[in-house]
């Protein structure tokens, strides 16, 4: 667990860049830091790995104020992933993954054993391991990153807006093997993004930020969305919030109607049984005629739905919210 | 040509031992120049009034002519004039004054998000610059050195107005008896002395950056 205690931040020049800052990040979730620029996120980060110190305020990991610890080696123990994953130019991808080990004092065999090991784990293919950074991809490089940062199996990580580099194809993409790891690895994880959708679809908990430095509201992703704390986290999340909660809300009482006899079903859009009520919207929206697909967990169809009987869901959804309010 | 022959078959070994010298007085310095200038220039590397301090002593130093310091320093240090550490210690002066500009700008040329992840991994700050920022400036220090290199090779040369310039006494040699073949065995020698300390530096730095044809071949 990550705890900061009324943490300020003032630059030498004056700015407050963090003002008075107390939050928690529990151990074994990804604890999102969001808000626009200047909000403050990415020094809150570099001060949990000691890059940055607090001027005020005390930061404790697992209990323990870090402003005791030597820095250097506290920073061996925290991974750090980067957005343009900063990986080292003259160093080949195996070489650039094994760095923290080397400085623990692993042996060359067993420090490069890892980093193999690293690479398959991080989807890449093994032909990369005695490739340079420049001759691979943005996305090759921040799964490189990835895997540096996790070759000592630090039980923290910090990540500095690592997917905003590359394009939003490769971003989903690495963004979904993300959280794929994740649910293998359940590290502490402190995630800085200024992408409110990336926090949403990443975060088991989401700060959000102002201008300043200063709290405006912690919370779950469904929480946050279905009650934003004031107009400014309301205008941040967006005009969509109502929609992009449905992200949240299951399907489980959606009414499904048979599959129509002897008439030919389209697949091309299906929505799986019980998931979320917006990819059910989703389904139906995208599907010619309006109807969509409902498969099981073995993608074999079962029924249809249309738009109606979503939007019968969502009603009694709301009702249902409003009740328990 | 004949002359040249006649020349060298008779006095091969003084031109050899000439040659000899030429190089320790050109390589010498280098080393030093390099021991210096590192430390200097990772000092002076992103304070913008340490580095503008430090290259303003540089073109001061550079701008002061050799045969001066030729002169001048035997009497600061107390050493003799007609000695090899005369001349070494005069081009040490000159090389670190080269050299300090390129290692402040292959540390600057390190990117800043590798500074940054280095530090974020847990390097200290020696061990960052030994694993990381040195090597990613040797491009840019290497292209200083090759400089450096070929101007001492010809500022030795310099050193025979005051009796210890390598293959510079052929030429002086030559200059009083009124004979060119000296002249043309010392001026063959320098350029080949020249291009092949260069063709060496060329060598080492493909061999420690074989990362950089990489991206050029991208």
């Amino acid at each position: 667990m990550i705890e900061f205690r009324h943490v300020t931040k003032r630059f030498a020049d004056g700015t407050v860049a963090v003002d008075d800052l107390s939050l928690v990040a529990p151990s074994h979730q990804i604890t999102v830091l969001v808000g626009p620029s200047g909000c403050g996120k990415t020094t809150s980060l570099r001060m949990v790995n000691r890059m940055v110190d607090p001027s005020d305020g005390q930061i404790l990991v697992d209990d323990e104020d870090i402003h005791a610890l030597d820095a250097v080696r506290l920073r061996r123990g925290i991974g750090y992933v980067i957005q343009h994953a900063g990986l080292f130019p003259h160093k080949t991808v195996v070489d650039n993954i094994a760095t923290v080990p080397k400085l623990l004092g692993w042996s060359r065999q067993q420090a490069r054993q890892r980093a193999l090991e690293l690479i398959d784990q991080v989807g890449l293919e093994q032909q990369y391991a005695e490739r340079y950074p420049a001759q691979l991809s943005g996305g090759q490089q921040q799964r490189v990153g990835v895997a540096r940062a996790l070759a000592a199996d630090p039980p923290i990580m910090l990540m500095d807006e690592p997917f905003s580099a590359v394009d939003p194809v490769v971003r989903a993409q690495l963004q979904d093997e993300f959280l794929r790891l994740q649910r293998d690895l359940a590290k502490t994880i402190v995630f800085v993004t200024h992408d409110i959708d990336e926090a949403i679809k990443l975060g088991d908990n989401i700060v959000v930020l102002r201008v300043g430095g200063r709290l405006a509201q912690t919370d779950t992703p469904a929480g946050l969305l279905a009650n934003p704390t004031d107009d400014f986290v309301a205008g941040f999340i967006g005009r969509d919030r109502g929609y992009r909660a449905l992200s949240f809300v299951p399907g489980d009482d959606l009414r499904i109607q048979p599959l129509p006899d002897g008439v030919h079903v389209d697949t091309s859009y299906p929505y799986r049984r019980g998931g979320p009520l917006k990819a059910a919207l989703d389904a139906t929206l995208t599907a010619p005629g309006g109807r969509a697909v409902v498969v099981d967990e073995r993608g074999t169809a079962v029924g249809v739905i249309d738009h109606q009987d979503v939007l019968a869901a969502v009603r009694r959804a709301e009702t249902q919210r409003a009740e328990t309010a | 040509m004949t002359e040249v022959l006649d020349y060298v078959s008779q006095s091969g070994d003084t031109v050899l031992s000439y040659l000899g010298e030429h190089i320790i007085m050109s390589i010498v310095p280098i080393g030093l120049a390099l021991c210096f200038a590192i430390p200097l220039g990772w000092w002076a590397a992103r304070r913008p009034v340490l580095t503008s301090v430090l290259l303003s002593m540089g073109g001061i130093a550079y701008s002061v002519p050799s045969i001066a310091l030729f002169i001048v320093l035997p009497l600061v240090f107390g050493y003799q004039i007609i000695s090899l550490t005369n001349i070494i210690v005069a081009l040490t002066i000159y090389s670190t004054a080269l050299l300090v500009r390129n290692v402040i700008d292959g540390l600057e040329s390190v990117p800043d998000d590798v500074r940054l992840s280095a530090t974020a991994l847990g390097y200290g700050h020696l061990g960052r610059l030994l694993s990381v920022e040195l090597p990613v400036a040797v491009p840019v220090i290497a292209a200083g050195l090759r400089v450096v290199t070929v101007t001492n090779v010809s500022m030795v040369s310099v050193g025979a107005l005051i009796g210890k310039g390598g293959l510079g006494n052929l030429f002086m040699e030559g200059l009083r008896s009124d004979y060119m073949a000296p002249i043309i065995v010392g001026l063959v020698l320098s350029v080949l002395l020249a291009l092949s300390l260069d063709g060496l530096l060329v060598m080492g730095q493909r061999w420690l950056t074989p990362w950089v044809r990489v991206r050029a071949g991208r």
